[in-house]
């Protein structure tokens, strides 16, 4: 037994001096990645996987619809529904919606405005082309359907 | 002016500091979301009211024929399809060899029809295999990756971007010998939704 009990001679305590870095280094990382939310999202969005994204370039001219069924079903109802900005809209209300987004660009840069559209995957394909049905009458031609990249096997 | 020289130990107490990054960590954290602006990208089609309602007579070798119904089953020109939709390269690459597949890659149409009650992810699904595809025949036209092609897709500013983007849509006096005739037909109303 005396073999193998060995004074310890090492020094046991790790080092933490380095720790408020490390912390800091994360919290850098967290403050540059990451966008604070805007809008409170109302409606379920479970995004649809692809392999083929794009990915975009100009961040100032996009501009967010969210479509799917409502969280609270109680009040809205589980038919899906169109949400723009905080609340709830109808594809007819989409024209005025894009015009209001398009006021908040530079003038030269109207034209180039992106919607990108985060839709639920149960939702249906009628809603989404009655929206952009709308959107090609507001010359809103430029469309993302967010997805999130699908796992290759 | 009275100086205090050799005041006793002017440094700041800075054992706190992990613990208030800590608690900016655990903010950011908490009240943030990583953006997600990636996905497919798709232009659409002008105003139907000012498009000029011409009948034009596609033949219908030409066309590569994609539905969707509402239980979101696939017919694939013509034939149910259960699988992932394939031939579309062979389709667009025909260049008349087979009398009935498509004339030019100038000349194929790809149609996707969908119903009102098909789902978005069927829909993203067969979106994302047809835009794969003209994809993968850009890329093999420059030689470079699928991956590698959409990156320079995504970022035009940049002029050799710009001469890559139009060597492999194949861009000639104006017009591409490639493009992405993608026809999405306004969805039937059969299955309801």
């Amino acid at each position: 037994m005396s073999k193998f009990k060995k004074k310890a001679n090492t020094k046991q305590d790790i080092p933490t001096s380095a720790l408020p870095d490390i912390i800091f280094m994360l919290l850098f990382f967290f403050m540059v990645t990451t966008v604070l939310r805007e809008v409170t999202i109302n409606v379920k969005q479970r995004i649809p996987d692809a392999t083929q994204l794009r990915k975009l370039q100009r961040k100032s001219l996009v501009s967010y619809l969210y479509i799917g069924e409502p969280k609270k079903t109680d009040q809205w109802g589980s038919e899906p529904r169109v949400q723009a900005n905080d609340v709830f809209i109808e594809p007819s209300d989409v024209i005025l919606w894009v015009t209001t987004e398009k006021d908040k660009l530079n003038e030269v840069e109207r034209d180039q405005i992106t919607i990108a559209m985060k839709v639920d995957r149960e939702a249906k394909r009628g809603l989404v082309a009655d929206v952009e049905l709308e959107l090609r009458k507001a010359n809103a031609r430029k469309l993302l359907y967010t997805t999130l990249q699908e796992m290759e096997e | 002016m009275a100086r205090n020289k050799g005041r006793d130990n002017p440094e700041i107490n800075s054992s706190s500091m992990a613990d208030i990054a800590f608690l900016l960590l655990i903010f950011f954290l908490v009240t943030t979301t990583i953006a997600n602006d990636r996905g497919l990208s798709l232009q659409l089609p002008p105003n139907p009211e000012d498009i000029e309602n011409i009948d034009i007579k596609i033949p219908e070798r030409n066309l590569f024929k994609i539905q969707i119904n509402s239980a979101d089953r696939l017919l694939v020109e013509g034939e149910p399809f259960e699988q992932d939709v394939t031939e579309i390269k062979d389709f667009v690459l025909n260049n008349g060899r087979d009398p009935e597949s498509s004339d030019s890659p100038k000349d194929a149409i790809v149609s996707l029809k969908t119903d009102r009650g098909t789902s978005q992810e069927r829909y993203i699904e067969v979106l994302d295999e047809i835009q794969g595809a003209y994809y993968d025949m850009y890329a093999a036209r420059i030689g470079v990756t699928n991956k590698e092609w959409r990156d320079i897709a995504s970022d035009l500013t940049d002029p050799e971007n710009r001469r890559l983007y139009d060597e492999g849509r194949g861009l000639k006096d104006g017009k591409l010998e490639y493009p992405m005739n993608l026809s999405i037909a306004e969805p039937s109303k059969t299955g309801g939704g």
